[in-house]
C-alpha cells in the first residue's frame, strides 16, 4: 500500500516494489519523519543511503509499533556536497544514521551536534581520518585527567578504544571509539555469488548473535523471493532463536557475577551456559548455532529427539537458574555493586532510540516479536519483560526473567511444532529475487533488534545490503550509563549492556 | 547458607576430568575424512559449491585453514566427505591444515616443527594475551569458555592474562582488520621474546571469508612465524586446550 508519502510494508512480508516507493523533496521528507518519530509509537529501523546513476538514494524505514507495518521513505539528493538539514536535532535517534551516512559517503547534515565517525569503513568518504588522528573529546581543565582503555582489553573480548574524562575516581564523560572490528561485511553481501556463501556471512556479522543474524538473512532472502516458509521451519527458527537467548543471557549473568567477585554464581552459571550450547550443538553441531539457519529449509531440521532434549535440558536449567538467580540477586554484596549502578532514565533510553533490552530495562517497550512478529512469533502472543529502573540491577533481572519467558516459549513451540505437518524440506540457496523489490527483515536477537535491508534492481540481483545490530543505537546508553559513576565501576556496567563490537564495526 | 549448598548439590562436579578423551556430540564438525577414490567432477564439484574456497577443485583436498565447517560438501557427496567429531585437528605447519583424500592417520602436531624454547619454556606454563582483531566474538567466547569451570585449562599452567608484558605469547582471532593492524603490533612488540603466535579460527588462519575484503590487511600473518593453527569456526576449547599442550609438550 502506498500514498503519495510513503510505502507500508511487514517485517519479511511481501517486499516494496522499489520504483514504486514514493521519492518527496527533502523538506517534505524532513517534515514527515520529524512529525511521525516525535510519537513513541513510531521508531526508525534504519535510515541509510546508497550511491545511483541519478545521485544519493536515501531510504528510511520507521517502524509502527502499534500496527506492526513499517514505512518507507525515500529522497534523492545530487552528489554535489550541498547539507542537508539535519534530522538529528528535530529527533535525537537518527544521530546514529547521519553519522554513518556523513561518514561513509560525505555527505554534510546542518545542525548535527557531532559528526562523530562511526566505524571507519575503507570505502570511507575521508581516507585521512584514522582511528589514530581521531580528536578526542577533551576538557581543559588542571583538575581533571583522561583514562584511556583499549583497543585491545584486559580480558578476552573485542576491541574498542573507551576514553574517559575523570575528577577523582567520578567519571564526567566517556567517549566510546568504534571500527577496530571493521570487516567490510556488506559489501561482500553484494558481492557474494549465492545464498549459501550470504547465509555463513551473516552468521559471521556476530557470532554471538549468529542465529538472529542468519535468520534476519534467511527471512529477507525469502522475502525478495517471495518464499513463504513452512509453520515447522519457522517454529524451529524461533526455537534456536529463543535457545540462542537464554545461552547468552546465562553466560552473561555468569560475567556480571565475576566483574563483582561472586564466584558462586559465575561458575554456576558457566557450567548452564554450557549445558545450553551443548544442546543446540548436540541439534547441528556448533555451539552457536552456526549452520542451522538457512534460506529455503534447514539441514538440521527438528526431530523428535531433539525437541526432547531440548525440553529435558531446559526443564534442568530452568531450575537450577532460577535457584542461582534467587541466590545472586538477594546478595546484599552482589546487590550494592548492581542497584542504581549505570542508571539510564526512561527519557534518555527514548530519546538516543535505545532498542531490546537496553529499552526494556528502563520501561521502553521495544520487543520486535511483539511489534512486529515474524516466522512463528505471528501465531503467539509475544509479552515483552519489562524492568523501570534502567540500572546494572535491571539489566540483571531482565535476563533472569527472560530466560524463565525464553523457556516457556520454546514449550509453547515444541507443543505447536509436534502437533503440526513437519514440512522442513532443505536449503534453497538459489532462490531466484524478484527484479525492482526493496524488503525489511527484522528479528530480535538477544541484544535488541536486528535489521537487514536489502533492494534488487531490474535484474534482480542484489543492488544493496544494509545490516544494523542493535548495539548501534545502544552503545550511546553505555556512554551516558557510566556519567558521575565510579570509574571502577565502569566494567561491570559495560558487561550489563555486553554490546557488540563487530556488529556495529561491520 | 542453604541456598549456597543447594546450588553445590546440583552444580556438582563440571570438570572434564581427561581433556584428551573427551567426546563430543556426534553432529560436531571437526576432522573431515575424503574418500581416496574420489573422482575429477566430484572435486571439482564440490570446490564449486564451497563458499569458503576451501576445497581444491582438482585433488578434493579440504583446507581447514580455509573451512568455514558448514557441511555442504558432505551433504552434496556424502559418499565422498564427511566430518567425524575428532576435535584434534590443530598444526604447527600450515600446510599440515590441507586434508588430502585417502588420508587416514588422525592429525597430530609435526614434532619438528616445534620451536625447542617453546618446548624448554612453557610446558608448564605458558601466559597467553588473546587480541581479536575483526573477530566476530564467537572464538573469543569459546577461548573465554577454555578456561571455564568445564574445561578449565587453567590446571595445566595455561591461562589469558591482562598484559601483553605478562605474556608468553599472543593468540589471534579475527582475519586482521585494517583498523586493528597497527593495535596488534603494538601488542606484540609489548610481548617479551621468545614468544609463540597462535591463530585461532578460520578467519586468522586465512582470513575465512573476508579473505580479500580491502577492510582486511594481512601482512603481520605474512611477516611473522606462526607456532600453532587452531582451526574451527568457532574452534571448540577442546581444540585449542590440545593443540596448545601438544605444541608445549605437556603430557597431562
Amino acid at each position: 500500500m502506498s500514498n503519495n508519502r510513503y510505502t507500508l510494508i511487514r517485517n519479511g512480508s511481501a517486499p516494496a516494489r522499489f520504483s514504486e516507493i514514493p521519492v518527496t523533496g527533502y523538506d517534505e521528507f524532513f517534515d514527515v519523519v520529524t512529525a511521525t518519530l516525535v510519537d513513541e509509537r513510531y521508531h526508525c529501523l534504519n535510515y541509510c543511503c546508497y550511491r545511483t546513476v541519478e545521485g544519493l538514494r536515501f531510504i528510511c524505514s520507521i517502524a509502527d509499533d502499534g500496527s506492526g507495518e513499517i514505512r518507507l521513505l525515500s529522497h534523492v539528493k545530487k552528489d554535489d556536497g550541498t547539507p542537508l538539514r539535519s534530522l538529528t536535532s528535530a529527533c535525537f535517534a537518527m544521530h546514529i544514521f547521519e553519522r554513518e551516512i556523513h561518514e561513509k559517503h560525505g555527505v554534510a547534515f546542518d545542525g548535527h551536534p557531532w559528526l562523530k565517525p562511526v566505524r571507519y569503513p575503507h570505502d570511507r568518504a575521508d581516507r585521512l581520518s584514522v582511528p589514530d588522528n581521531y580528536p578526542f573529546y577533551e576538557m581543559d581543565s588542571e583538575e581533571l585527567h583522561e583514562v584511556g582503555v583499549g583497543p585491545i582489553h584486559a580480558g578476552v573480548i573485542e576491541p574498542g578504544h573507551f576514553r574517559f574524562i575523570c575528577n577523582g575516581e567520578r567519571v564526567l564523560h566517556l567517549e566510546i571509539q568504534l571500527g577496530y572490528q571493521h570487516r567490510g561485511v556488506e559489501n561482500l553481501f553484494t558481492a557474494a555469488g549465492d545464498g549459501l556463501r550470504r547465509s555463513l556471512l551473516a552468521e559471521d556479522i556476530a557470532g554471538d548473535s549468529a542465529v538472529a543474524h542468519g535468520l534476519a538473512h534467511a527471512q529477507l532472502t525469502e522475502s525478495l523471493a517471495g518464499f513463504e516458509p513452512p509453520a515447522s521451519l519457522q517454529a524451529e527458527r524461533c526455537i534456536a532463536l529463543e535457545l540462542e537467548r537464554i545461552a547468552m543471557h546465562i553466560g552473561d549473568t555468569a560475567a556480571l557475577c565475576g566483574d563483582v567477585a561472586y564466584q558462586l554464581g559465575q561458575v554456576a552459571c558457566e557450567a548452564l551456559r554450557t549445558l545450553v550450547i551443548n544442546t543446540t550443538q548436540y541439534w547441528c553441531g556448533n555451539r552457536f548455532g552456526k549452520g542451522l539457519i538457512r534460506p529455503g529449509g534447514s539441514n538440521f531440521p527438528l526431530t523428535e529427539e531433539i525437541a526432547g532434549e531440548i525440553l529435558r535440558v531446559l526443564e534442568e536449567v530452568d531450575r537450577r537458574f532460577g535457584n542461582v538467580t534467587d541466590c545472586v540477586y538477594t546478595l546484599p554484596s552482589v546487590l550494592g555493586r548492581f542497584e542504581d549502578i549505570g542508571t539510564v532514565t526512561r527519557k534518555q533510553a527514548a530519546s538516543i532510540g535505545a532498542v531490546g533490552m537496553a529499552a526494556r530495562t528502563c520501561g521502553v517497550p521495544r520487543d520486535i516479536r511483539a511489534t512486529h512478529p515474524f516466522q512463528y512469533f505471528r501465531q503467539m502472543e509475544i509479552n515483552p519483560v519489562m524492568q523501570e529502573t534502567g540500572d546494572v540491577l535491571a539489566r540483571g533481572m531482565l535476563r533472569t526473567l527472560e530466560v524463565k519467558e525464553s523457556v516457556k516459549i520454546i514449550r509453547r513451540l515444541i507443543d505447536s511444532w509436534r502437533s503440526g505437518a513437519k514440512e522442513t524440506g532443505r536449503p534453497q540457496y538459489d532462490l531466484k529475487f524478484s527484479s525492482d523489490k526493496l524488503a525489511v527483515s527484522v528479528t530480535e536477537g538477544w541484544r535488541g533488534e536486528i535489521c537487514h535491508i536489502a533492494a534488487t534492481d531490474t535484474m534482480g540481483t542484489l543492488a544493496m545490503y544494509k545490516i544494523k545490530d542493535p548495539s548501534m543505537h545502544n552503545w550511546m546508553a553505555l556512554a551516558l550509563a557510566v556519567r558521575s559513576q565510579e570509574i571502577s565501576d565502569f566494567p561491570v556496567c559495560n558487561k550489563s549492556f555486553n554490546l557488540s563490537y563487530c556488529g556495529n564495526d561491520l | 547458607m542453604l541456598k549456597e549448598i543447594k546450588i553445590l548439590a546440583d552444580h556438582g562436579r563440571q570438570y572434564v576430568p581427561d581433556l584428551r578423551k573427551q567426546s563430543v556430540s556426534a553432529r560436531f564438525r571437526g576432522m573431515p575424512v575424503i574418500s581416496a577414490d574420489i573422482e575429477a567432477v566430484k572435486a571439482g564439484r564440490a570446490a564449486a559449491i564451497c563458499p569458503a574456497g576451501a576445497i581444491d577443485s582438482s585433488s578434493g583436498a579440504i583446507d581447514l585453514g580455509r573451512c568455514a565447517f558448514c557441511n555442504e560438501c558432505a551433504l552434496a557427496f556424502p559418499e565422498v566427505y564427511r566430518f567425524t567429531n575428532d576435535y584434534r585437528i590443530a598444526a604447527t605447519r600450515r600446510e599440515d591444515l590441507v586434508i588430502k583424500p585417502g588420508q587416514s592417520n588422525q592429525l597430530r602436531i609435526d614434532e619438528a616443527s616445534v620451536r625447542k624454547e617453546v618446548r624448554r619454556l612453557f610446558r608448564k606454563s605458558l601466559k597467553l594475551r588473546q587480541v581479536s582483531a575483526g573477530g566476530d566474538n564467537s572464538c573469543e567466547i569459546e577461548l573465554g569458555a577454555a578456561g571455564n569451570v568445564n574445561f578449565d585449562m587453567g590446571r595445566y599452567g595455561i591461562e589469558f592474562v591482562a598484559s601483553p608484558r605478562h605474556a608468553d605469547g599472543i593468540v589471534i582471532t579475527g582475519p586482521v582488520t585494517e583498523n586493528m593492524a597497527r593495535a596488534l603490533e603494538i601488542c606484540y612488540d609489548a610481548t617479551p621474546a621468545p614468544k609463540v603466535i597462535i591463530l585461532v579460527g578460520t578467519d586468522a588462519i586465512s582470513g575465512g571469508l573476508f579473505a580479500g575484503s580491502p577492510a582486511v590487511k594481512r601482512d603481520f600473518i605474512e611477516n611473522h612465524h606462526i607456532d600453532l593453527y587452531v582451526p574451527g569456526n568457532p574452534a571448540h576449547p577442546l581444540t585449542f586446550i590440545n593443540g596448545v599442550m601438544d605444541l608445549t609438550g605437556r603430557k597431562q
